[in-house]
């Protein structure tokens, strides 16, 4: 698809956090917080020309894979899908439905546009990583890459660093991760919790390609990403400042809005403001 | 014959890998001890050595499976499953992914490390999972089979090996196929029913109570029809095996029969301990039980 402009990115990145916010309130649960910090990262990655996918042939060997290691943040991912044609728009009511293909998080077993099953922190990159190199190893020309989005706090789990090890270690160039750095996690300040601050500092050590990026400028997103398909024999990560609950201010780097439902009240101040 | 499962399986990858080009072996540094020497050798782009990690060769495996290879992923029993549950209850399992799992080493066949190498708890923790085929195979020359089996089989499945030379019990014409259990002795009196380094024990001890002898070498799925043909005749079943008496064979065993066919069953294994170290293999056997003229005993006591 063409890329949007920076100005149908930001009507676009709004209307995802609409329906997100729409999805989990009828779902009666949900993570409103890192759904609304990882929208613009998000629509960057799926309307800004970043990822090459064909969703009429979700299988093409020549796809970019995207990997939502963070699993809970999927109401803006399958809004996103659902923009994108994916699937109908109405299947963001059935949200964590029985039997619904939008679980509660992300299941390639409900649903055939979801690359890897996640939900459980600190897999994604494992996966993810194993995509690159079995894509490296049967293509060797092969120009796709493999896309992970992670959090700040999923940075905690051990495995999560054993697998950047392993990725450095095998220069997987076609390998990139984002990570939502909104700075919190669901017991508090992630500086708080563990402090993981100098992050940037901890992957060049490891080795990585390093870049950084204003989590809601478009611009900034849109330039960093770029250098994805640049050919390097290490592993890239972005790290993008975002903010938990962007776009909605009662739920701006509020703990409350890690998990919640969302009463009715909470509903309409949020949808007012995202008009 | 004493033959170690372990030199079996690293013959069986070394042929598949001629076969089928899609065959992978990671390993978490544990390569030679699991004999993949011979693979890495013939095949060393399809050879990957993680480092001591085990929950990222997990995550690896799966996104290798999803792009169309089929990686064993290989470590101690104690290691793999037990370091890395939740990586192959969600990246493998829950997503199906065609990664097959050997386990080495299993219960008392690491004697002289003592508890932190011994797992006594591996097929309990593979069990319990959907998705999950768990084999544990009687000698070397069934081990060969199942990893053959495996590779043709879509999905993640479990392979429980030993260390030490195990006593061979099959011969290379019996057939093998996943989820089929085999009589590998006719008797009246009871039914026993052993899996992997037990069933030569089993067999031995058949000999002297008329016992019937089922190698149940496919834990799960179960093969029902055949458990419940033997004790449908002989009313009494002993099952005997490497592993804790929770959550193992014997237990899988014992769910089906209690609702299908109750009958006075004893599950013969590992009580609830950890191993500890030993210089002979044979002496924590002894220790905890696992002989043949325990199983004797315990038939006598079935009566």
């Amino acid at each position: 698809m063409v890329p949007l402009t920076i100005s149908e990115l930001q009507n676009t990145a709004k209307a995802i956090r609409r329906d997100s916010i729409e999805a989990i309130y009828r779902a009666g649960s949900g993570h409103p917080g890192g759904s609304l910090s990882a929208t613009d990262i998000l629509v960057s990655l799926f309307f800004g020309g970043v990822l090459n996918l064909d969703r009429k042939d979700l299988k093409s060997e020549k796809r970019d894979r995207f990997v939502l290691s963070c699993g809970h943040v999927c109401p803006s991912y399958y809004a996103v899908l659902a923009h994108l044609g994916f699937f109908n728009e109405d299947l963001l009511n059935s949200l964590r439905d029985l039997g619904s293909s939008l679980q509660g998080h992300p299941s390639s077993v409900y649903s055939d546009f979801i690359e890897t099953s996640t939900g459980s922190l600190g897999q994604g990159l494992s996966v993810g990583a194993g995509m690159a190199l079995g894509i490296k190893f049967k293509m060797q020309s092969s120009k796709c890459k493999v896309v992970v989005l992670s959090s700040d706090g999923e940075q905690n789990e051990g495995s999560h660093w054993e697998a950047v090890m392993q990725a450095a270690f095998h220069k997987l160039g076609n390998l990139c991760l984002i990570i939502d750095k909104n700075g919190m996690q669901i017991g508090g300040e992630t500086k708080k919790v563990l402090d993981m601050d100098s992050l940037s500092d901890k992957y060049k050590t490891f080795d990585w390609e390093v870049y950084e990026a204003d989590g809601h400028d478009f611009r900034s997103l849109l330039s960093v990403f770029s250098r994805f398909n640049e050919e390097k024999d290490k592993p890239k990560v972005v790290i993008c400042k975002t903010v938990r609950g962007k776009g909605v201010s009662f739920m701006e780097n509020s703990l409350k809005y890690h998990s919640c439902s969302l009463s009715e009240e909470e509903y309409r101040k949020a949808m007012e403001e995202l008009c | 014959m004493l033959i170690s499962m372990r030199d079996a399986f690293g013959e069986a990858i070394a042929e598949l890998g001629k076969t089928n080009s899609k065959i992978l072996a990671l390993t978490a540094d544990l390569g030679s001890s699991i004999r993949l020497d011979k693979f890495a050798r013939e095949f060393p782009d399809r050879f990957f050595n993680v480092g001591v990690a085990e929950a990222n060769m997990i995550g690896l495996a799966a996104g290798m499976a999803l792009e169309g290879f089929i990686p064993f992923c290989t470590s101690f029993a104690v290691f793999l499953p037990g370091r890395c549950f939740d990586q192959i209850r969600v990246s493998l399992c829950q997503n199906k992914a065609n990664v097959k799992l050997v386990g080495s080493h299993y219960g008392f066949t690491n004697p002289g490390d003592g508890a932190s190498a011994q797992s006594v708890e591996d097929i309990a923790l593979m069990r319990v999972l959907p998705e999950m085929t768990v084999i544990c195979p009687a000698d070397a020359i069934e081990t060969k089979k199942a990893v053959l089996a495996m590779a043709h089989q879509n999905g993640p499945a479990y392979l429980r090996i030993s260390r030490t030379g195990t006593e061979t019990v099959t011969r290379e014409g019996d057939p093998f196929e996943i989820g089929k259990a085999r009589v590998l002795k006719l008797g009246k009196k009871i039914t026993l029913i052993a899996c992997g380094t037990m069933v030569g024990i089993a067999l031995r001890a058949a000999e002297k109570i008329n016992g019937e002898v089922i190698n149940l070498s496919t834990i799960k799925p179960l093969d029902k029809a055949t458990i419940l043909k033997s004790v449908k005749k002989t009313q009494r079943v002993i099952t005997i095996e490497e592993h804790s008496v929770y959550g193992g064979m014997g237990s899988a065993v014992t769910e089906m029969l209690s609702q299908e066919y109750p009958v006075p069953i004893k599950i013969m294994g590992i009580p609830d301990v950890f191993g500890q170290s030993a210089r002979e293999y044979q002496q924590l056997l002894d220790k905890y039980g696992l002989t043949e003229e325990n199983i004797i005993k315990e038939a006598a006591k079935l009566r």
